[in-house]
């Protein structure tokens, strides 16, 4: 079984995508700014948690987004070792590592918003635990494709690792969870209505939204940069 | 299916015997066991832990991280002189490879582990008369899920550098599952627990087995073919 081979991106072509995921992100950057203006002016401060709450505006869309990517890593690493689409292999990379800079948003926002109400700076709650496994799984994605130098090896190795991640999470979930829980518990996707005052989910929303632009954005310049790499690769070698 | 078995074993004996001809990964594997046995020793305050509480955890880590450095001779032996190709050009099917490789590594890790037990009930001072069934079976029933994991990833990081920091790398977020339940069943059989307590972990240990020795067979083939 050989994988197709890559259609010969041309730098021009390679160019304009970095120059459209340059843009978006550049919008969405100007959005989370917009979002903080509408969090700290616009809405209510929490009653019991008073400013700390804010960081909730950066630190749940982070989160969204970090694990939007991963499950897209997984996803389209399944479809990769069905179609053996080279395209696959190069969007489940920039997804993941434009997923682990989120993570990493997620991981250090997190800490400073637990201190003063927790009044503790990690705790191994489940929901905490199973995120730092997540980060430190794509860790280890990438530090395997940096690790493989043959472009065909390197993509069905990752493909791999991805299914095998993607199945992975629900175990660490289940056994994490039989610990006991910290983490406040989810207040917008669960069965009954969110339950934060409409101000708070409208922000809330609204930085989702702009998190999801980031995302896409990041995702387009960084796929941008692997076609260049792969045109700049293929002029040389000519 | 019978011939698929005995190739699968054709390739499991032969890892067997070329293991047992030179004896140099089993042997490093068991005395780094034994290492991480007595370190553990060292790094609890006798005063503050008794030994029973740590035991758990101190059994668990000391088989987790034997059985990498058992799991990393699986390929790479088969690195010197193209013997990995050689493999593949049999003519046997990857399903047979992969559970000959699986078998392999299983033998590999159950051996460090059958060492690095009794030094644990030295160390640790335990009386095992009554849990040692039940260790052994959470042992066995933990082990066959991470094992299957590693033959995979095994067979990656031998095609990288750094092979024998990669897997670790790769291998120990997929070793939580089996490690957090198998921790939690070991400290409810040495505290004497009614099995009602264990199901639950159980379970989760015989559902990833099942899923990840599956999913790990499924995978093997994209991985050594190319």
């Amino acid at each position: 079984m050989t994988a197709a081979a890559l259609p010969t991106p041309s730098l021009e072509r390679a160019h304009a995508v970095m120059r459209r995921g340059r843009v978006i992100s550049a919008v969405a950057l100007l959005g989370i700014a917009g979002v903080y203006v509408m969090a700290l002016g616009f809405t209510p401060i929490e009653a019991r948690q008073g400013l700390a709450q804010k960081i909730f505006y950066l630190h749940v869309p982070a989160a969204w987004s970090a694990l939007l990517a991963f499950s897209l890593v997984g996803i389209v690493s399944a479809l990769y070792l069905w179609l053996h689409d080279p395209r696959l292999d190069l969007f489940a990379a920039s997804s993941a590592e434009v997923g682990l800079v989120f993570a990493a948003v997620m991981l250090t926002t997190g800490p400073i918003w637990a201190k003063p109400i927790w009044g503790t700076w990690w705790t191994w709650d489940a929901r905490l635990t199973l995120t730092l496994f997540l980060f430190f799984l794509f860790v280890g994605y990438l530090s395997l494709r940096t690790a493989v130098h043959d472009r065909h090896e390197r993509a069905r190795f990752s493909a791999v690792v991805g299914i095998m991640g993607m199945i992975l999470v629900p175990f660490v979930h289940l056994s994490v969870y039989l610990f006991r829980t910290l983490h406040p518990q989810p207040i917008v996707l669960k069965p009954s209505a969110p339950s934060l005052p409409s101000e708070m989910l409208r922000t809330l929303l609204v930085s989702t939204l702009m998190f999801t632009l980031l995302y896409i954005g990041l995702v387009t310049l960084r796929y941008g940069i692997g076609l260049a790499a792969d045109a700049r690769e293929e002029r040389d070698a000519a | 299916m019978r011939e698929a078995i005995r190739l699968a074993l054709v390739v499991a004996a032969k890892d067997v015997k070329a293991e047992l001809r030179s004896k140099t990964a089993l042997l490093s594997a068991t005395v780094f066991g034994a290492l991480v046995l007595v370190i553990f020793n060292f790094a609890r305050d006798p005063t503050a832990l008794s030994s029973t509480d740590l035991a758990p955890s101190a059994l668990w880590v000391t088989f987790a991280f034997a059985a990498m450095i058992a799991m990393n001779r699986a390929f790479t032996v088969e690195r010197e002189h193209g013997a990995f190709d050689g493999l593949l050009l049999a003519p046997v099917p990857r399903g047979a490879l992969f559970a000959g490789k699986l078998l392999a590594n299983l033998a590999f890790v159950g051996v460090v582990e059958a060492v690095a037990l009794p030094l644990f009930v030295l160390f640790f001072n335990l009386d095992l008369s009554r849990a040692l069934g039940g260790i052994v079976g959470t042992a066995i029933l933990a082990t066959i899920g991470f094992v299957a994991v590693g033959t995979v990833f095994g067979a990656m990081v031998v095609r990288t550098r750094f092979a024998e920091l990669l897997l670790p790398v790769l291998l120990l977020p997929f070793m939580v599952p089996p490690l957090v339940g198998a921790v939690q069943v070991t400290s409810r059989l040495l505290a004497d627990r009614p099995l009602s307590e264990m199901l639950g972990w159980l379970r989760i240990l015989a559902a990833y087995d099942v899923v990840f020795v599956t999913v790990a067979a499924l995978v093997f083939s994209s991985v050594v073919d190319e």
